[in-house]
């Protein structure tokens, strides 16, 4: 195993496990105004200090942490859910009409700038993070169509593919049993970074105020609120900001690690 | 979103020129012709169904403009007669097709809230946010050339390592966090910059670029870290392949090689890439515009949309739109014209 999985696995862990102890407990209860202690930096009291309400500000990372995973990993769940039956379809009946109808349909889903179309949609159906997670999740499905058919056309070519052809399985029954199987790594490989874009992604719609609402702590909410503040109590801009940094590097190194420990021969031109 | 980083292949041969004479030239012509008129006919499909979507998300919104902008208390006479006046009591079918149509020939109607044509708001916008996008991708390519082919050329030393560790870390951060770190280094303590706002062009080109670098520069890291890398890995494959070596067997030092085979051949995936990035600074502008308080298209979009002030949010989402659907039809079409392989696919 390389250096990069073992700290991307550690740094994933740690922010998984924080989001799920949040469930348990937390230092303080996220969102118990305590005016008095408002803006302490990080002491022995409160790890990460507290915000202008007097708020612990580890207790909402913790919770925040929820947030982000809750919306990223639904949405690369949308992603899979969607993206992968369409490529194994596009596949199994490939240079038919319907394989052309799906990758012309991909390409134009990847032609709109994805965050402009999860701003319109937030803006118009509301902000919250339901909408947050449709409108991260719709931009993940032309990534698991096209990384599965690109996989799926190759597997169709081998021997043994034409050999469950010869004992009478049907396309779908091939592509369930044979050709899912062996893009599964690949699949992992590419649901770790769009987890990680994803958790970038959540943070930018709710700094601008089209995530998770409030109370409902959630980072980039929390850079927001930060943002008039920097100058005295640059804690609040820095904490969360350095939470969405650990987590996303986290993500793409274990995403990293295990591309190449999964199978070396996988060479995803991901620089 | 997207992956980061399209999927490029990673061979690309020198290309060689198999044709001298006109007439010998006439098929790679014509080829060129078919795949360009392929492209545009879908680059034309794109933009239609981008238009109906963009229309029918924007019809579903909930609340009629008419009465948001009257309030709850207007007479039925004056809504009818200011949704007349918006162009609202037509058929729906009827008002895509005045908004397309007016959108060709750059009527971008009326803005609900201000009362003045879309089009002016827009172009005044577009003189913040198009500088701003060109500022970043050009401070992105200029780091990220240096940095990939320093790397490229010290694979696997410490040098390399550093810079990949560097790009790992910023392809992490939140383009408009380290907006946030940079006004708070550059801005409240050193004073070199303001924290926000624009000067405005009309007081010098050094005055209106002096208030856009900050921004630009919190835009073009995370994306040179990404480009850097694709410099990088492109860079690596071209020197694996035969004619490089081929470069060294007939006498070239390494930095000759380097330098007249290797990168010249690298760019083309490079080029792919930086394209590609010109949509993701359009939309990243989008949300730096907020940090640094940029009258850009950015605030435009947020405002009018807590305005509902619809058609301005519509057309500023098409436009968008379309800027990154051309641009990446202008990509594919240079990419088709120095790689002819690529013509007979797709």
């Amino acid at each position: 195993m390389s250096r990069n999985l073992i700290l991307g696995a550690c740094l994933s862990s740690l922010v998984v496990l924080a989001a799920l102890v949040s469930f348990v407990w937390t230092p303080y209860d996220y969102a118990a105004l305590n005016i008095p202690d408002k803006l302490q930096p990080p002491n022995a009291q409160h790890w990460f200090g507290t915000d202008h309400f007097g708020r612990d500000m580890f207790s909402m990372i913790m919770v925040g942490a929820r947030t982000s995973i809750a919306v990223a990993l639904v949405a690369v769940g949308i992603g899979m859910a969607l993206g992968v039956p369409l490529g194994l379809t596009a596949a199994a009946r490939k240079e038919s009409w319907l394989d052309e109808l799906i990758m012309r349909g991909n390409d134009l889903v990847f032609a709109f700038p994805s965050l402009v179309i999860a701003i319109l949609i937030t803006a118009v159906f509301g902000a919250g993070a339901i909408n947050a997670i449709i409108a991260i999740g719709i931009f993940n499905i032309p990534v698991f169509a096209r990384i599965t058919r690109g996989a799926a056309l190759s597997l169709w070519e081998r021997e043994f593919i034409l050999a469950a052809r010869v004992s009478g399985k049907g396309a779908a029954r091939i592509s369930a049993e044979h050709i899912l199987p062996n893009v599964a790594n690949l699949l992992i490989v590419q649901g770790t970074i769009q987890f990680s874009l994803g958790i970038l992604a959540e943070a930018g719609l709710s700094y601008v105020g089209l995530g998770a609402q409030p109370p409902t702590p959630s980072w980039g909410r929390m850079l927001a609120d930060a943002q008039t503040m920097v100058s005295f109590a640059p804690h609040l801009a820095l904490i969360p900001g350095l939470a969405i940094i650990v987590t996303v590097l986290g993500l793409n190194l274990l995403g990293d690690g295990l591309r190449d420990w999964l199978d070396p021969r996988i060479r995803v031109a991901r620089a | 979103m997207h992956s980061l980083v399209p999927q490029v292949s990673p061979v690309f041969l020198p290309v060689e020129r198999s044709c001298w004479t006109r007439s010998a030239c006439a098929p790679n012509v014509a080829s060129m012709l078919r795949y360009a008129l392929k492209r545009l006919i879908s680059l034309m499909i794109s933009l239609a169904v981008a238009s109906v979507v963009i229309f029918a998300v924007i019809e579903v919104a909930p609340g009629d403009p008419a009465s948001f902008m009257l309030g709850v208390n207007a007479q039925e006479d004056t809504l009818a007669a200011l949704r007349a006046e918006l162009g609202l009591d037509v058929s729906k079918v009827q008002r895509y097709f005045n908004w397309i149509g007016g959108m060709v020939v750059g009527d971008f109607g009326t803005s609900y809230t201000y009362r003045t044509p879309v089009s002016q708001m827009i172009a005044d916008r577009l003189w913040v946010s198009l500088p701003l996008a060109l500022y970043a991708l050009t401070l992105s390519t200029a780091i990220a050339f240096p940095v990939g082919i320093y790397a490229a050329a010290r694979r696997g030393k410490p040098g390399d390592l550093t810079v990949m560790g560097a790009t790992q870390l910023g392809i992490a951060v939140p383009n408009f966090w380290f907006a946030m770190m940079l006004v708070l280094i550059f801005a409240i303590n050193l004073r070199w910059f303001n924290a926000g706002g624009f000067a405005g062009w009309d007081k010098g080109v050094w005055t209106g670029l002096h208030s856009l670098t900050l921004p630009a520069i919190a835009l073009a890291l995370p994306q040179a870290a990404i480009l850097a890398r694709v410099m990088r890995s492109s860079l690596l494959d071209i020197l694996g392949e035969d004619f490089m070596r081929t470069a060294r067997a007939k006498g070239l030092s390494r930095r000759q090689a380097l330098w007249r085979h290797g990168v010249r051949n690298a760019l083309i995936p490079v080029l792919t890439i930086i394209g590609l990035q010109f949509s993701f600074l359009l939309a990243g502008s989008i949300i730096i515009e907020q940090v640094f308080y940029l009258p850009g298209l950015g605030r435009l979009v947020f405002q009018a949309i807590s305005a509902r002030d619809l058609i301005v949010v519509e057309s500023v989402v098409m436009l968008l739109v379309f800027a990154v659907i051309t641009v990446n039809f202008l990509v594919d079409l240079a990419y088709a014209a120095v790689d002819p392989r690529l013509r007979s696919r797709t």
